[in-house]
């Protein structure tokens, strides 16, 4: 028999996930929640006597009505839809944020499961000399209380005895909520009409999926109640349709009046000091947030951020490609040479290589990103950049994931989970790849170096750095247009909103920080992983199969390839964007990883040593001609090889990492076609108008 | 007797007022609702972002901050 199941649910950032964290350990696995693709965090949990219960981390809510996919899971699983019924809930309430963490609490009680309610960060408002009745709390809301200090662990004893005693008690009819007359009598109709359908397994909550069915009957899109019978739905739209007749909006006073009970009970057990304190938060906002300071202070610790993953992961980064090139010679040494060890060494080995070189990036994207929520400025960074963010449909928090695509769009498309919203979160993780990340560069220098001579300027600047910030400046351009045009289209979601919590300032706990970081990490190398490891054998397979004749060189393995027919097959294609078939080749090597670019390149002009810094790969390039003798690499050529590799999605990790993050095939096929198309399209519009002109064809 | 004073993203920093009606796209509202902007609540703005938007309230006792748009079909008094 499956275990009982005991929900953590609470208000977004009530500390809920780091109690869990703690309760749970290292155990934790993916919740398997059918149908909906997002994550929730799950782990067998002991309660006493060696009784155990599976305990669910749900996502954030605000209460028990949805708008979102990871709200929606919560309140399927609060209501006990097509999951077992909980036994227990605990309600994480965060007492800097009483109300509002009451809101969810009383609602949550209203379903009579036996709720325990966990009083988190109690110590910090009393610091602010606000003081909660723990006791008060209790007696009032009939739900067990225990003061917690998640970061900590404080509390988690007290805490696991409560959930003990409360997964003895069983479901009660929850206790009504006072409500208006004419909602009380609305409610009652629909309650009796839900006992009808026998569709409970606890009848006493149908109080509360009355109220449920009021609040999130939606005229448009009717997904948040699938599997309600339709007599239900129909029933829910009468009383609705009626209360607006005689002018009432049921929305309002059903909140209304929950917030009605929640202002008693507040007021009932808190005691704030008779003068407010001018709280350390307060002052350090007014600093952090100030229109010139706040702008100072953001820039530095951006500038922090992008430095840190830009530059301090390298070492660790040269280290691990240092470790893979030794295991691979090692592993040709020992293994006696044919096809088996040439799939180890280069399928394999690269393989786990082309996963653990993204470690250090989002090991040091999480860390900060940590740092940055835990002590509370992440959320001012949101405030302070939102602003700008929305003039082109993004929320404030995607800021530091799009600058992180600068470095790298792995950990990037990773750092989206502090968006909130579905929606916006997509909406960041299709366009960061746009941004010019450092995979890219490599790319950049072999070409302008190939193509510009060392004197050459436009202006005052080298024609080089002038072609390179160009580049960048495409990619931010193309990322931010990218943005808007999908946030009309694609993804035109319901009215954006913005409804950001400042919570006060604290330090950010080593251990919870670790912590996180390490689930992170596990979780890119479970499953994102796998995935890049498929991705890179079988792109082996494509530039080794088939076999050219023995004692063939690399150069002429790889033009007998796959990859190297599929070059000739694509030139026809890309001949106008003034590629040749050998360019082909490479654009498929860089599947792998847009720097490979150079190496595949070097392999097909059959140059011994590979490296962007190497004369002899630049020499062949310049001395590469068509089949009729014009030249390759003419500057025009090299310009739409570089507008092509800012705008293509040339990156199988990319792709695996948003298949991860998505949780369908959907979004990362969409995002690899869009950006294939834009950067045919733009490739093509500078090769031939530049032809045209006849800029930059000698 | 209440006094209509228009919306909440006409007040002035530091002041305070109380809200009388939300309005707009029902989702929207829905979500300012819970989030405790019920009509006969007292808000404070507390400060506003570099760039003017979005703003900061104070709302029971808690720090929110909403986007300008949506402080426009906030009524207060």
């Amino acid at each position: 028999m499956a275990p009982p199941v005991v929900l953590v649910a609470g208000n977004p950032n009530s500390g809920k996930s780091t109690l869990f964290n703690a309760l749970t350990g290292a155990r934790t696995r993916v919740a398997n929640y059918p149908g909906v693709t997002v994550d929730c965090l799950s782990a067998p949990f002991t309660i006493g006597d060696g009784r155990t219960v599976e305990l669910i981390d749900l996502p954030g809510t605000y209460s028990l009505s949805a708008r979102s996919r990871e709200e929606q899971l919560s309140v399927d699983a609060l209501l006990g839809r097509g999951r077992p019924v909980p036994r227990t809930v605990v309600v994480v309430v965060d007492a800097t944020a009483l109300a509002r963490a009451l809101f969810l609490a009383v609602e949550i009680i209203a379903t009579g499961v036996p709720v325990v309610i966990a009083l988190n960060m109690s110590d910090e408002a009393a610091r602010d000399g606000v003081v909660v009745d723990a006791a008060r709390l209790q007696a009032l809301t009939g739900a067990e209380v225990v003061r917690t200090v998640a970061t900590r662990g404080d509390g988690l004893a007290a805490l696991t005895a409560a959930i003990d005693r409360a997964t003895a008690r069983s479901w009660a009819d929850g206790p009504a909520i006072e409500r208006p007359a004419a909602l009380g009598a609305d409610l009652a109709e629909l309650e009796a009409a839900i006992r009808d359908e026998h569709i409970l397994e606890r009848p006493g909550s149908a109080r509360a999926w009355a109220t449920w069915l009021l609040l999130s009957l939606d005229d448009t899109g009717a997904d948040d109640l699938l599997g309600i019978p339709p007599r239900l739905r129909a029933l829910t739209r009468a009383i609705r349709e009626r209360a607006a007749a005689a002018g009432r909006d049921v929305d309002l006073e059903i909140i209304s009046s929950s917030y009605r009970r929640v202002d008693a009970l507040v007021d009932a057990v808190v005691r704030r000091p008779a003068e407010a304190r001018r709280s350390l938060t307060d002052r350090l906002d007014s600093v952090l947030t100030h229109r010139l300071g706040g702008a100072a202070v953001f820039a530095a610790v951006m500038m922090v951020v992008f430095q840190t993953l830009y530059s301090w992961s390298e070492p660790a980064i040269a280290l691990i490609e240092s470790i893979v090139i030794d295991a691979q010679r090692l592993v040709a040494a020992v293994m006696p040479p044919g096809p088996l060890t040439d799939l180890v060494v280069n399928g394999v080995v690269a393989g786990v290589g082309n996963v653990v070189v993204f470690v250090p990036q989002i090991g040091l994207l999480f860390l900060l990103i940590g740092l940055l929520e835990d002590s509370g400025y992440l959320a001012r960074v949101a405030f302070v950049i939102d602003r700008l963010m929305r003039s082109v449909g993004l929320h404030g928090r995607a800021f530091v994931p799009m600058l992180s695509g600068f470095s790298c769009a792995v950990p990037a498309v990773m750092a989206t989970r502090t968006i909130e919203s579905r929606t916006d979160r997509l909406l960041t993780m299709l366009v960061l790849p746009l941004m010019s990340c450092s995979a890219r560069l490599p790319v950049y220098v072999l070409v302008t170096a190939t193509v510009f001579a060392p004197g050459e300027r436009i202006g005052v600047f080298s024609a080089g750095a002038v072609m390179l910030f160009a580049m960048y400046m495409l990619s931010v351009a193309a990322a931010l247009t990218a943005a808007a045009v999908l946030r009309r289209t694609v993804l035109k979601g319901p009215a954006a909103t913005l409804v950001l919590e400042l919570p006060p300032y604290r330090l950010p706990a080593v251990r919870v920080l670790a912590f996180n970081v390490w689930q992170r990490v596990r979780s890119f190398l479970v499953d994102a992983g796998t995935l890049i490891l498929a991705l890179t054998i079988v792109l082996w397979a494509l530039l080794s199969y088939p076999r050219a004749p023995a004692a063939a060189g690399p150069g002429e393995q790889l033009r007998h390839s796959f990859a190297g027919q599929l070059g000739h097959t694509i030139e026809p294609v890309i001949a106008p964007l003034g590629f040749d078939w050998r360019i082909g080749v490479g654009i498929i090597g860089a599947f792998t990883a847009r720097e490979v670019f150079v190496s595949t390149l070097a392999i097909v002009f059959d140059i011994e040593s590979v490296d962007a810094a190497d004369e002899p790969l630049r020499e062949a390039l310049r001395t590469a001609t068509w089949p009729d003798g014009r030249r390759l690499m003419t500057p025009l050529a090299g310009v739409s090889l570089m507008v092509f590799f800012v705008l293509a999605c040339q990156c199988m990790s990319t792709i695996a990492v948003v298949r991860r993050e998505s949780g369908t095939w959907r979004w990362p096929i969409f995002m690899f076609a869009y950006m294939t198309v834009l950067a045919y399209m733009a490739s093509l519009v500078v090769y031939q108008a530049g032809s045209r002109l006849g800029l930059g064809v000698a | 007797m209440t006094v209509k004073f228009g919306s909440l993203a006409a007040l002035p920093v530091g002041k305070s007022a109380v809200v009388s009606r939300v309005r707009g796209d029902r989702a929207v509202v829905r979500r300012l609702l819970e989030v405790g902007l019920v009509p006969g609540t007292r808000v404070t703005l507390r400060r506003v972002a570099p760039l003017g938007d979005p703003i900061e309230l104070n709302v029971r006792h808690f720090a929110l901050s909403i986007r300008r748009a949506d402080a426009l079909r906030i009524d207060i008094e």
